[in-house]
């Protein structure tokens, strides 16, 4: 199928951006990297929208910190993401997850920002900086707002970014010292979405696990979280299960699913105990 | 003349050495010419209108709003095309009591799969047409649907086509000696249901065509990206109302095949149709979701089977019953029989025992038509074979390979017919087991697999000796009454300076057809392959052929292009012999030069004799023949088919957690008989390998209780893809045909008839510890955890 595109324009800045996304009446759409957006344009998935396209809008890349805190601008590619040294240090979950996203063109064009907003179920990075406790901004022409993980996706696909609004980078919190981060996943081939994915983090506040690919978003699991806290595992996994509900579709059915979110768990929880995480 | 293969020092020894394939450069440096390369003056896009539902009556078509689209020049019907091309019904006289009703180029009354065409919609381009198409306002009627294919003869499921009175479109049913009595008194039964999942062929380059007529000139030529140029020519001539000599198919480079281009396909002659309607150049692409919609499925197999062993681990007795759905249509002109008849015909083909009984009921459904695919049935009878002597060696407590050693057919034991009335004439059954087994260190592997056990880590290794059909003879086609050439030519001939032109009626896909014939008719000429170009594909000038099919293209295409090369031979040395004054016996071609065969001593280059000939015939005898030109055919006529076997092995991981299957090693070694081209037949044993990988762990099309098709894209339905593969290791053992000089017989398919079956033994080896198996394709991680009980709902 070919695209059908309803225009398309290169924003100079953020500010740009914003202005042409609040003239093009509804029809705007942020263009990043463009791995998921063209993809759905090519099988006339989404069509006649007028591109605006972000890509070289250089105030949404990079990484940067601060005392307590990583900033990570919207337009970091995945790969950059995955080699990274500031973030292989403090959020080594997303250094890792990256080995699970696609292949390297994708990788090398992929931005974080474009996959939080897409918000993918079963993709890596919104399961992440939901176990991270991340913080997202975003930039509207009325102003920013920062908008905690847990408020952000809603539904399959649909986040809390409104109208006129573009994410502009994402805050996660460094790891202390003796935190652990894990991502654990079960794809039929690599590089594919996975069919599903544990995250785990434990620090000194307690457990945080969430999960990708079992449901409409991202998942937290707090009462498996809570039996971790408590040391206890089995109770997690059994927990965990009754806290998704998982879709069937013709890669897995529900039951599958749900089995190897189980599965999933104990290996992270294992890697964890086992200190090679 | 014979050549002295065994010498590898012989001169011109082209043949058996990895010479680099003519056209690898052209396509790395991103020259290579696909259909959609072309571009032609006022060429227009054509673009399909699908039907959404598994089965529905087209009440209206209404295009008003289409035509307004900028670009669109144009909206057909089935009607409209109807009124200049017929339609097809595939059936085969020797395939007794095959049925399937006309079909059309677009559906004109009743769509019957999801994916039949049902309008097309003409634009100045793709983007255009497919504006417009989406515009084009069907008035459907949804009918009821048959999806299921067990219960397709059941007498509460409609009737697909009335017109044929029930759903069965083919049955067949061969035995031989006293099954029964076989069954009643075996020390051993065992019995399994397997299931091959229906998938299809994936090509790199979708299916593409662009047709221009010229009305002018009367004059059809198409860029079509098929196996059988000389088919469609045909094809395209009868149900167009053209002569064969008006209709040219020309295929530049072709981006893999597998089977799927094999086929006529209804959009593509819609196209052509459209064409000779528009009197303008009209460009049909498939996109990749056409594709998975309308490409041809294959081996959707349901199969009950028991086979009979003795203490001895003798096979008694098979029985199989195998069942396929086959799509609303037959598939033109092969028809959609052969799969089913093939199962028929491969079941227990390594073995020689003597009670075999095999069914095959075919029969309509819903879905889209299935049809020849790389290896067409033998992964299914290779895996029902297989699977069942792996069961009954556990039943029996024997070494898989030990009952496989005790029921082969000999190697002296030829030639010989099988229990399903295939003729062999020679196979090597034992010498390739024995190689496969010191390849991948049986014993060493087992002791490793044993150790892990321990530990908790489960490994199978998995074993499957096959036999593949090739060089086939008109009883595969012809004689049930297709136009399907089996019998294949060449022209070679001699330019001025020397160089050589080869035109073949095989093909390329991309497999390196053009490197095997360049060796071949180097060695057969006494030229190097670099001095010889060779052309295929195109109808005008290449000799009458069958293209690319069976695995027929060294075997058939490939003797034709040695014996042609041979005769330009001879047509050289007697004009050289007449300039030398020599006697022709005497004298020899070697490397380009014409020397003395006994010294090797160099008496002229070929350029001074084609100067003289094309340039000075003056000074020659007259009388003397003087066609530096030659033309072969050839065509298998001791066998219906020379057959070739091999063994492979798989070495995999299970985990159990999760269900997902890591593959270790793989090894296969075949026998082809001659291997011309060592690089290439290892490396179309590999890609085959991986086709068959596909088919046992990731492909499948999925459709639901409805008919509707539920994966089309690259994203849901799954390719193996190099990150899964494992290693591969290949071996050959040689056993020539007789039947020809050049004594290849094809290697195309050996790697995908047997690697599903390999994987099937090793996942089962693996699992059996636990008393579970898996038999139904493709083993995803969710099947081999319920076959181990741990999936509760
Ligand atoms: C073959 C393939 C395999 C893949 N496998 C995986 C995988 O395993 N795991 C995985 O997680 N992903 C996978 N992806 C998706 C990939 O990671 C994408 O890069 C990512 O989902 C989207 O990022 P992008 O920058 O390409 O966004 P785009 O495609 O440009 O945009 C995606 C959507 O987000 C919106 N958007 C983008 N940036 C912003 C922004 N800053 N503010 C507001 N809205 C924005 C766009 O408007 C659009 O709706 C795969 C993609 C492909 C093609």
């Amino acid at each position: 199928m070919k695209a059908s595109a309803g225009g398309y324009a290169r924003a100079s800045s953020l500010r740009d951006a914003l202005e042409m996304l609040a003239a093009s009446d509804g029809s705007g759409r942020v263009l990043a990297g463009g791995q998921s957006l063209i993809a759905a344009m090519n099988l006339r998935l989404s069509a006649g929208d007028f591109l605006i396209d972000i890509s070289r809008v250089g105030e949404l890349a990079g990484v940067s910190e601060t005392a307590d805190s990583l900033r990570i601008g919207a337009l970091t590619p995945h790969a950059e993401i995955g080699r990274n040294p500031l973030i292989r240090h403090h959020a080594t979950l997303l250094s890792q997850a990256v080995e699970f996203i696609a292949h390297a063109a994708i990788r090398n064009r992929g931005t974080i920002g474009g996959a939080l907003a897409h918000a993918d179920p079963a993709a890596e990075f919104p399961a992440c900086v939901l176990a991270l406790g991340a913080t997202l901004h975003v930039e509207g022409l009325n102003g920013t707002r920062d908008i905690r993980a847990e408020d952000f996706f809603q539904d399959i696909f649909e986040t809390a970014i409104e109208d006129g609004e573009i994410l502009t980078g994402l805050s996660v919190p460094k790891a202390g010292a003796d935190e652990r981060q894990v991502i654990e996943e079960v794809a039929r081939r690599s590089g594919d979405y996975a069919l599903a994915g544990v995250c785990l983090v434990k620090r000194t506040g307690g457990h945080r696990v969430s999960l990708f690919s079992v449901g409409p978003k991202p998942i937290l699991a707090k009462n498996a979280m809570a039996a971790l806290d408590r040391g206890d595992v089995e109770g997690a996994v059994e927990a965990l299960k009754a806290e998704i509900d998982p879709p069937s579709d013709t890669q897995a059915s529900a039951a599958y699913r749900r089995h190897l979110a189980g599965v999933l768990l104990r290996r992270a929880a294992a890697r964890i105990e086992g200190g090679n995480a | 003349m014979s050549i002295q293969f065994g010498n590898p020092d012989r001169p011109n020894s082209y043949i058996g050495k990895t010479v680099p394939r003519p056209n690898a450069r052209r396509l790395v440096q991103g020259r290579g010419v696909y259909v959609d390369d072309i571009v032609l003056p006022r060429m227009a896009h054509v673009v399909f209108v699908r039907s959404p539902f598994a089965h529905a009556k087209i009440n209206r078509i209404d295009a008003e709003e289409a035509m307004s689209v900028k670009g669109v020049l144009r909206v057909f019907t089935g009607k409209d095309i109807a009124e200049v091309c017929t339609p097809w019904v595939a059936v085969l006289a020797h395939l007794k009591g095959l049925k399937s009703p006309p079909e059309h180029a677009i559906a004109v009354d009743r769509a019957c799969w999801v994916g039949e065409p049902v309008a097309a919609v003409v634009a100045t381009s793709r983007a255009a047409a497919e504006d417009g198409a989406a515009l084009i306002d069907v008035d459907y009627e949804q009918l009821d649907p048959v999806a299921d294919m067990m219960s397709a003869l059941d007498p509460q499921t409609p009737v697909l086509h009335p017109d044929m009175g029930d759903n069965l479109a083919f049955e067949r049913q061969h035995e031989q000696g006293d099954v029964e009595e076989a069954f009643r008194t075996a020390h051993k039964v065992v019995s399994a249901r397997f299931v091959t999942g229906r998938h299809t062929g994936v090509t790199l380059e979708p299916r593409s065509i662009l047709v221009d007529w010229n009305p002018a000139e009367e004059q059809m030529t198409a860029w079509h990206a098929t196996q059988a140029p000389h088919m469609i020519q045909t094809v395209l001539a009868k149900h167009l109302d053209l002569p064969e000599s008006r209709v040219r198919v020309i295929c530049e480079d072709v981006g893999g095949s597998y089977g799927i281009k094999v086929h006529v396909y209804p959009d593509e002659v819609a196209t052509a149709a459209i064409a000779k309607i528009m009197k303008r150049p009209m460009k049909f692409i498939a996109d990749r979701l056409e594709s998975f919609s309308s490409d041809i499925h294959a081996r959707d197999h349901e199969i009950e089977a028991k086979i009979a062993v003795g203490e001895d681990g003798k096979i008694l007795a098979m029985d199989v019953d195998d069942w396929t759905a086959i799509g609303a249509y037959s598939v033109y002109p092969r028809t959609s029989a052969i799969e089913g008849n093939q199962v028929v015909n491969l079941c227990g083909g390594p073995y020689d025992f003597a009670n075999y009984r095999a069914k095959t009921t075919v029969v309509f459904q819903n879905k889209t038509p299935t049809c020849q695919y790389r290896a067409v049935g033998h992964p299914i009878a290779v895996a029902i074979t297989e699977g069942l002597v792996d069961m009954a060696a556990a039943e029996l407590g024997m070494d898989p390979v030990e009952i496989r050693r005790r029921n082969m057919f000999k190697d002296d034991a030829y030639p010989v017919t099988s229990p399903a009335n295939m003729r062999f004439e020679g196979l090597s059954h034992h010498a390739s087991l024995d190689k496969l087994l010191e390849l991948m260190d049986y014993e060493a592997l087992r002791s490793e697999q044993a150790e892990l056990r321990k530990k908790g880590i489960h490994r199978g290794i998995g074993i499957a000796s096959f036999i593949e059909l090739t060089n086939p003879s008109p009883f595969m086609y012809g004689i049930g009454g297709a136009r399907i050439s089996a019998q294949d030519g060449c022209t070679v001939r001699m330019d001025p300076d020397g160089s050589v032109v080869a035109l073949s009626g095989v093909t390329e896909q991309g497999q390196g057809t053009e490197a095997m014939l360049s060796q071949v008719v180097a060695e057969g000429l006494g030229v190097s392959p670099a001095r010889v170009r060779i052309i295929t594909g195109d109808t005008q000038v290449t000799p009458y052929g069958g293209g690319t099919w069976a695995s027929r293209g060294a075997g058939i295409g490939g003797e034709a292009a040695l014996q042609a090369a041979r005769a330009l031979r001879d047509s050289i040395l007697e004009v050289a012999a007449a300039m030398l004054q020599a006697d022709q016996t005497k004298l020899d071609i070697r490397d380009g030069a014409i020397v003395d065969a006994a010294s090797g001593e160099a008496r002229m280059p070929l350029e001074e004799l084609g100067r003289i000939v094309y340039f000075r015939g003056d000074t020659l005898p007259k009388g003397l023949p003087r066609e530096l030109v030659q033309t072969r055919h050839y065509i298998t006529s001791d066998y219906p088919f020379a057959f070739t076997n091999g063994v492979q092995a798989s070495y995999l991981e299970v985990d159990t957690q999760t269900g997902i299957v890591r593959l270790l090693k793989h090894w296969c070694v075949e026998d082809c008989g001659r291997v011309i081209n060592p690089l290439l037949v290892d490396e179309q044993i590999r890609g085959g390998i991986v086709q068959g990988l596909g088919g046992a762990l990731f492909e499948e099309i999925h459709y639901d209780a409805d008919g509707q098709l539920l994966n089309g894209s690259m994203a849901d339905y799954l390719v193996p893809m190099a990150a899964e593969m494992p290693d591969m290791i290949i071996g050959h053992v040689e056993t020539p045909t007789q039947e020809s000089l050049l004594g290849a017989k094809g290697a195309g398919e050996a790697g995908t008839a047997g690697s599903p079956a390999a994987v099937m033994n090793a996942i089962n080896d693996a699992l059996r510890p636990m008393g579970a198996q898996v038999t139904e394709m493709p083993f995803t991680p969710e099947r081999i955890l319920r076959a181990l009980g741990s999936l509760k709902d």
